[in-house]
């Protein structure tokens, strides 16, 4: 099993968010996981990518059998843990080929491979934008720096692409997209799905799991994931939302979610 | 006129007698400053009377200044007091005569070189670099001159150029930083023993980039560096000059001069990378850094360029200024300061605009951490002659962690209404989710803070010749390890 949670239980600032995650993940795989605003899921993405603002209270996480929870972030990074942003941040002067070749270049150092050059480096990188879409002169700007909401997330599975990570987690790829971007989006994720590759794909709407079919969903409510189940499960929280499934109308949004 | 009784009775000295009472053989200078030791000074470098002269003049303005108010105050820096008694003025190294070729070259004195890094051999000549190399205060190597002779361009160690072209001397030096300027400036011109000129004749551009290696190796020597660059008229040069010294215990005082003059239609590009020894991590030890610089853009459409990057020195109180004289002169002035630690810096610049239709560009990025202090300090004058004068300043500071300060302090002085200028200024901090983002990807905390630092002063790298675009990004590595986490 690639990704392994056990009973993991986190807070934050002493307020409690994660309630007992169990979760496996196995490569090859593609996960849906669901659930309204406030279930614990970006905090979920997070928490798995190293961010040291949560505190494991419980559990435990291992990646490829590895304790993951006592890696720092750059080194799950290196390990193959790749973290598409919800909202990917900024870097102002740093031009996105300089910075993207940097960390292929600590990922393959990592991984006992030689560093690509400047010309490997662009080689590679023309071939995996056209995946999502992105033109060259994009190399050559700052980091999602005046990037629009569309390009930022191209941006991230353009990263994806060039990383090759053994776990991509997709936190709100589809939020901010339009129908457009949202197709080009995924199918550049589908291109991805490979047997050695899981994915996790992080989603408060049924939609973009209408072009990245997933293996199985879960819904996440209340820090815990209440439900699991195949692709149907996710247009079963389409058309009756997610109240039905945590039980009360008032723990997530009440109007069916396909409404935005 | 009676300088000798003059200058006794303004430094007090009871003891004072026409001569010398230092040993001319001597290769160290007794420690203290008096006229006789200004006298050995000219002496020791065999100069023309007016050299000796108008270092006497430097003198009698320095110790009347030092007597009155001692050093300028308004820097936002502190230091312990200077012993300028304590200072040994001249040291030269053991060697009779000057080396013809670098074979002459003392190889322990070479070996301190390639450890620098200093391409002074091949990689010289390969990189079509001249290096005017000073060891302390004496020049030890200079090569490319005759390549650069067939063009007309003199460069050399100012020792050389005081004895070949003393009229381009006598004619220049002071013109631009005159003896009285200011208390450092004073200092330095009593007592500088070395340094680079270089003259770059009408209509010659310079066929390739001139740099000089500044060094301090001489404990308890003071180091005064004196350069003067004149680009005649449609002439261009880019000098580029880099610092690195070995580690210290005992501050050291530095107090350099530099002067550009860029007559019609002239260009000088000016870099200068400084990492001296910044003292350790509470701030003991570390070089005090007061120079002096300033071009003058004599001439019509003249253009004067400077670009620093200060990562060194326990103190950096430095404003390199252009005098934009000649109508449609530019000024430029790109600066990168880091002070990390206890390092304390307070620089900046001024463009006086007296031409008409002058225009000047400041950008000055400083980033602070540790316990650092950095200060923008510039001005910008625009006399009431100074039809159409325009100025842009940038000024942005970066903050890591929250110990740091950064403070700016920008003087506008507009006499002219005509003229239009514009002030922008910025703080920000390295954001946690920026560091995150770059850990995500693989870079480690360090790798991930160098890059944007790197981002952060990219507008001033892209400024600097390419080789030392790269040093510079490496230097704020080094001077940042640690810096964050």
């Amino acid at each position: 099993m690639l990704l392994r949670i056990h009973d993991l239980h986190a807070e934050i600032d002493g307020k409690p968010i994660l309630r007992g995650i169990d979760l496996e993940v196995g490569a090859g795989e593609v996960h849906a996981v669901m659930g309204p605003n406030g279930s614990g899921k970006s905090t979920l993405a997070q928490l798995l990518a190293g961010r040291e603002v949560y505190t494991v209270t419980r559990g435990e996480v291992t990646f490829d059998g590895k304790n993951l929870l006592e890696m720092p972030a750059d080194l799950r990074a290196r390990e193959g843990l790749f973290l598409s942003f919800q909202y990917p941040i900024e870097l102002p002067g740093i031009a996105n080929s300089y910075f993207l070749k940097a960390a292929v270049n600590a990922v393959r150092r990592h991984r006992g491979l030689s560093e690509l050059d400047a010309v490997d480096f662009l080689i590679a990188a023309r071939a995996k934008m056209k995946l999502v879409g992105l033109r060259e002169d994009f190399l050559h700007r700052s980091v999602n720096e005046g990037f629009s909401g569309g390009e930022k997330k191209r941006n991230e599975i353009f990263q994806m692409a060039m990383l090759e990570p053994r776990l991509a987690i997709l936190d709100e790829t589809d939020s901010g997209l339009d129908v457009d971007a949202l197709r080009t989006v995924a199918e550049g994720v589908n291109s991805l799905r490979s047997p050695d590759r899981a994915i996790v794909v992080i989603t408060h709407y049924q939609r973009l799991l209408d072009y990245i079919v997933p293996d199985k969903t879960h819904v996440l409510a209340g820090g815990r994931i209440v439900r699991s189940g195949g692709p149907d499960l996710a247009r079963e929280v389409e058309e009756r939302g997610y109240g039905w499934i945590t039980g009360t109308a008032d723990s997530g949004e009440s109007v069916p979610v396909a409404a935005a | 006129m009676s300088t000798g009784t003059q200058a006794k009775d303004l430094v007090g000295d009871g003891e004072y007698k026409w001569g010398f009472v230092t040993d001319i053989e001597s290769d160290v200078a007794p420690a203290g400053l008096t006229e006789d030791i200004i006298r050995f000074i000219s002496a020791k470098k065999n100069e023309p009377e007016f050299m000796l002269e108008w270092r006497l003049k430097a003198f009698r303005a320095w110790s009347k200044m030092a007597a009155e108010a001692g050093e300028p105050d308004w820097a936002h820096i502190n230091f312990n007091p200077i012993d300028y008694q304590a200072i040994s003025y001249y040291a030269a190294p053991k060697k009779k005569d000057g080396p013809k070729s670098l074979d002459e070259v003392d190889p322990e004195l070479l070996a301190t070189f390639e450890k620098l890094g200093i391409p002074l051999a091949e990689r010289a000549i390969l990189a079509g670099v001249a290096v005017d190399a000073v060891f302390d205060s004496v020049s030890v190597a200079t090569t490319f001159k005759e390549k650069l002779a067939e063009v007309g361009v003199i460069f050399c160690s100012f020792s050389d150029a005081v004895q070949n072209h003393p009229e381009l001397v006598r004619k220049y030096l002071g013109s631009v930083v005159p003896v009285a300027d200011n208390f450092f400036a004073a200092l330095n011109s009593a007592v500088f023993t070395d340094g680079s000129f270089c003259y770059i004749p009408p209509g010659v551009r310079c066929p390739m980039e001139l740099s000089t290696y500044f060094r301090i190796n001489t404990a308890n020597t003071g180091q005064f560096e004196r350069t003067l660059i004149v680009a005649d008229e449609g002439a261009y040069v880019s000098y580029l000059e880099g610092c690195t010294a070995p580690r210290r215990d005992e501050n050291q005082l530095h107090a350099a001069v530099v002067e550009l003059v860029a007559h019609e239609k002239a260009q000088i590009k000016y870099s200068t990378v400084q990492n001296w020894y910044p003292g350790d991590k509470e701030g003991r030890g570390g070089i005090y850094n007061f120079v002096t610089k300033r071009g003058k853009c004599a001439g019509a459409h003249s253009k004067i360029s400077w670009t620093q990057v200060e990562t060194g020195s326990s103190i950096t109180w430095k404003y390199p200024s252009v005098i934009l004289q000649g109508d449609d002169s530019v000024g430029e002035f790109y600066s990168v300061a880091v002070t990390n630690n206890r390092q304390q810096a307070d620089t900046g610049t001024k463009m006086l605009h007296l031409g008409k239709n002058t225009s000047s560009t400041i950008v000055s990025k400083g980033i602070s951490a540790g316990h650092g202090q950095n200060s923008y300090r510039g001005l910008v004058y625009v006399a009431p002659g100074a039809e159409g004068a325009r100025n842009y300043s940038q000024c942005d500071s970066l903050l890591i962690g929250d110990q740091c300060g950064a403070h700016t302090f920008p003087y506008i002085d507009v006499r002219n209404p005509t003229s239009q200028v514009e002030h922008e200024a910025s703080t920000s901090r390295i954001g946690e989710d920026q560091i995150f983002y770059c850990r995500q990807r693989g870079l480690t905390q360090e790798d991930a803070v160098s890059l944007i630092v790197n981002g952060f002063c990219k507008q001033v790298f892209r400024e600097l010749p390419m080789e030392f675009a790269v040093e510079a990004q490496k230097l704020l590595s080094v001077t940042l390890e640690g810096a964050v986490g």
